[in-house]
């Protein structure tokens, strides 16, 4: 058989051969998988490092915060600049409506003197808001003169009670108009202090009983505080009166002339926030010593160091890249020269840098601007010398000499032949200096050799800073900032750590 | 041979970078605004003819040759003019050493056997959840500033469990037990960081020598798992610890000038922040070299004991 087969193979008649696929060119299987490149694999690592995966979502809620707190939150109360009245806000407890239950409502519990305990009594009394949101007990105290003490829980948006405010005449109408409308009371009867003997009862606000030279209450048989509320006087009010006013009380001292009077109140600074801003004072993560929201501050600080981190590594990655690429590409002398310029450089201590800039350029180009000048003066060398070790590493490489041989020019080489190839580990050090740049940044402004301070601006260091002195007594100013100074600069370490293990081809296929 | 040859290009080196600094701020702190010399009061004559004598109306560059003769050759580096009016700079200067050494010293005696048993154990345990929790721990403690630790240790330590004083202890009897009692805040808030930084070192140093050729070498003739350990592992992972450390003996001498503020230790970190506030710009000079000697010498002193301890590079063979 198979010889006879082999004897026919060498006559096959010449009209039974055909071409085989004639209508078809012939080329290799197509992939049927994607190619995965470099990028893309150090993306596909990158997901499957857990941490940094949360570091970068903590990231980019971060993110989000410091955009759209400011947006949002930022109210007329916020702006306040001009307008001084923030400053009876003071050093109020982070409040929220959602997180009561847990403590977080604006309260702080505290031992009471009998006639501290006595005044928020009368405030309770005179409003109907009770500054005491309990009373956990009262008890003399042997060591103090047998004296009585309540232990309370305060709620520090009612405790400061009342302010005198002098107005003008069209907004003294316009609060009674908005009382009229809501039924809100705000500006309580004036007082008359003639009973009164010492000056700083006189001007305290919150006095309107009779009492002692010492500022305890001089209460009635019944034990009920005994007003002494004005009857004499000419405001025109026709608005809320309190209980127990027959229409005789006057809610008004006027002065000024005729033409312009002025119309001292007595207003409750809680409701008076009402009327100011819309809505109830409340503030998520409490107010500062001056009164000024730290949920919004905090926001505009983030936003400052992030955007200073990222122009910094921007500009630094620049500079850097082609300063490295320059120096590595060509060596020799210009290497030796450039390096020793770099040495000098890195050599100076920051601080000192800082500091000069401050001193020189603050007033002639602004403290941000010289303070981005500071950084970027040293803060490149660290990229120059990274860059300049991968083009050392490539610039003798075959390709690139072919690439030579065919005629590209220096600048093709080295961007677009070397470049590329050093992409990943400058990407992954110019997110690795962030972290130190708002270290930095934050160090500076906490030592305050640059303030940004003002009445709508700040920095994670000036508001650590101003929170320090208050430590003991309100935690609350000092411990938003620090978390999340904390927090940035945990996420974006893991952040950077997880890209650079990504970017570096040795760990490839090593976690698998 | 190579190593003297190397030694001595570097220290040259170093003092030609010293020197260009010191020129480069040496003239920018001269073109800044003088303030007036207050305690000879308003009278004009005397200012200008006190300015005549402290050579600043000569050309910046004449004053800087004295600078450097009276400074750098003779010792002198002036009187204060604004912190402490009318002493000398140099002894202030020597003055406030003690009180950034003893923090520093301490924070850093206590951070290395911390540090390093840390990062051995979380490398011995490599994959384990042992190395895990450290490696976490080591990178939050990483992160977070020195400050916030100084914030919480001052806060629940100090305040809520009254443990410590608040602030370091005034006077200068830096090692009696109650100065050394008032500085464990600022120790430790120093501390945690470089307890995390060498501990992240000592893991990754180790747990790469661990895996290398002459370990399973060492195994295979029969040496135990801890023998092969110390003996070899440990030695050659030292090889980059051991400068590491030695730099960070020479950086405590700068101290740190935020923790120095927050505990108010009176080193010189808290010095240049007065200096920088007070004008004072005879501190700020001298300050300035002196930070930017040492941010130098122990980079050289880093390089040159990877040749001390590292044959191999000592003999050349870079």
């Amino acid at each position: 058989m198979a010889l006879k087969n082999k004897t026919d193979y060498t006559n096959i008649p010449k009209e039974k051969f055909e071409f085989y696929k004639r209508d078809e060119s012939i080329h290799d299987k197509k992939l049927e998988t994607k190619p995965v490149g470099y990028f893309k694999d150090a993306m596909r690592r990158f997901a499957k490092n857990k941490s940094s995966v949360i570091a970068a979502y903590i990231i980019l809620a971060l993110v989000l915060f410091a955009i759209f707190v400011p947006v949002f939150c930022e109210n007329n109360y916020t702006r306040a600049a001009s307008d001084t009245t923030y400053l009876q806000y003071s050093k109020l407890l982070p409040k929220s409506s959602l997180f009561a239950w847990a403590g977080w409502d604006g309260c702080t519990d505290e031992t009471l003197s009998e006639g501290d305990y006595l005044r928020r009594e009368a405030i309770a009394l005179e409003t109907g808001h009770n500054p005491t949101a309990k009373l956990y007990e009262s008890f003399q105290d042997p060591a103090n003169d047998n004296g009585t003490y309540y232990k309370v829980r305060t709620d520090s948006y009612l405790k400061n009670g009342m302010i005198y405010l002098t107005l003008p005449e069209s907004d003294y109408l316009a609060i009674q108009e908005w009382q009229n409308e809501t039924g809100v009371q705000v500006i309580y009867p004036a007082v008359d202090t003639s009973s009164l003997k010492i000056a700083t009862l006189k001007n305290d606000a919150n006095i309107w009983y009779q009492c002692t030279n010492k500022g305890l209450p001089k209460l009635d048989k019944n034990g009920n505080f005994v007003p002494i509320y004005k009857t004499t006087g000419s405001d025109n009010y026709d608005s809320i009166r309190i209980a127990g006013d027959d229409g005789s009380y006057r809610y008004a001292l006027v002065g000024g002339t005729s033409s312009a009077k002025s119309y001292q109140v007595r207003v409750f600074t809680y409701t008076y926030f009402q009327y100011r801003y819309g809505h109830e004072p409340s503030f998520l993560f409490g107010t500062n010593a001056y009164g000024q929201d730290i949920l919004t501050r905090l926001a505009k600080a983030v936003r400052f160091s992030i955007l200073l981190a990222l122009g910094v590594s921007a500009i630094n990655l620049f500079i850097g890249a082609i300063y490295g690429a320059v120096e590595g590409y060509y060596g020799g002398i210009i290497d030796l020269t450039m390096e020793r310029i770099s040495d000098i450089l890195n050599g100076v201590p920051f601080v000192v840098v800082v500091t000069l800039f401050q001193l020189h350029l603050a007033s002639k180009v602004g403290v941000v601007v010289s303070f981005l000048f500071a950084f970027v003066l040293t803060g490149w060398v660290g990229m120059a010398s990274r860059v300049r070790m991968q083009f050392y590493r490539f610039k003798n490489q075959e390709y690139i000499l072919a690439a030579r041989t065919l005629g590209a020019r220096d600048s093709r080489l080295m961007f677009k032949h070397i470049f590329p190839n050093a992409l990943g580990t400058i990407i992954t050090g110019s997110i690795l200096s962030i972290p130190g740049v708002i270290f930095s940044e934050s160090n500076m402004t906490y030592l305050g050799i640059v303030n940004l301070d003002s009445a709508t601006m700040s920095s994670l260091g000036s508001m650590l800073s101003a929170g320090k002195p208050l430590l003991s007594t309100y935690p609350h100013i000092i411990f938003f900032p620090a978390l999340v100074i904390s927090l940035l600069m945990i996420s974006f370490n893991l952040f950077g750590n997880g890209l650079r293990d990504a970017f570096n081809p040795s760990l490839r296929g090593t976690e698998d | 041979m190579y190593m003297v040859k190397y030694v001595i290009k570097r220290i040259a080196l170093m003092f030609f970078v010293l020197f260009t600094i010191m020129t480069m701020s040496f003239v920018l702190v001269k073109m800044l605004p003088n303030i007036d010399a207050e305690q000879f009061g308003k009278d004009a004559a005397l200012v200008a003819q006190r300015r005549e004598m402290m050579g600043y109306n000569k050309p910046i560059l004449v004053q800087y040759g004295i600078f450097l003769k009276r400074s750098i050759l003779g010792g002198d580096w002036g009187m204060s003019e604004a912190l402490y009016r009318m002493q000398d700079v140099w002894t202030v200067f020597v003055s406030k050493l003690p009180a950034t050494l003893m923090v520093n010293v301490c924070s850093i005696f206590l951070s290395i056997p911390i540090g390093l048993l840390l990062g051995i154990y979380a490398a011995l345990k490599k994959n384990k959840w042992q190395d895990y929790t450290i490696s976490t721990l080591v990178m939050v403690f990483i992160s977070v500033p020195s400050f916030v630790y100084a914030f919480l240790i001052q806060y629940i330590l100090c305040f809520k469990l009254k443990l410590f004083p608040l602030q370091l202890k005034a006077g200068t009897d830096w090692f009696s037990p109650a100065m050394l009692k008032s500085a464990v805040p600022a120790i430790l808030s120093l501390s945690f960081g470089s307890i995390a930084g060498f501990a992240r070192y000592t893991r990754a140093e180790l747990s790469e020598v661990l895996t290398s050729d002459f370990m399973l070498l060492a195994r295979t003739k029969g040496l135990t798992r801890s023998q092969a350990t110390i003996r070899h592992a440990m030695r050659n992972s030292m090889v980059p610890i051991f400068p590491m450390i030695l730099g960070e003996f020479v950086g405590i001498m700068g101290g740190s000038l935020i923790i120095e503020q927050i505990f108010g230790v009176p080193g010189v970190g808290q010095l240049f922040l007065n200096s920088i506030n007070g004008r004072d710009y005879n501190f700020f000079m001298l300050l300035t070299v002196f930070y930017t000697l040492i941010g130098l010498v122990a980079g050289i002193v880093v390089d040159i004991s990877y040749g001390i301890v590292d044959p191999r590079i000592r003999m050349g063979e870079r």
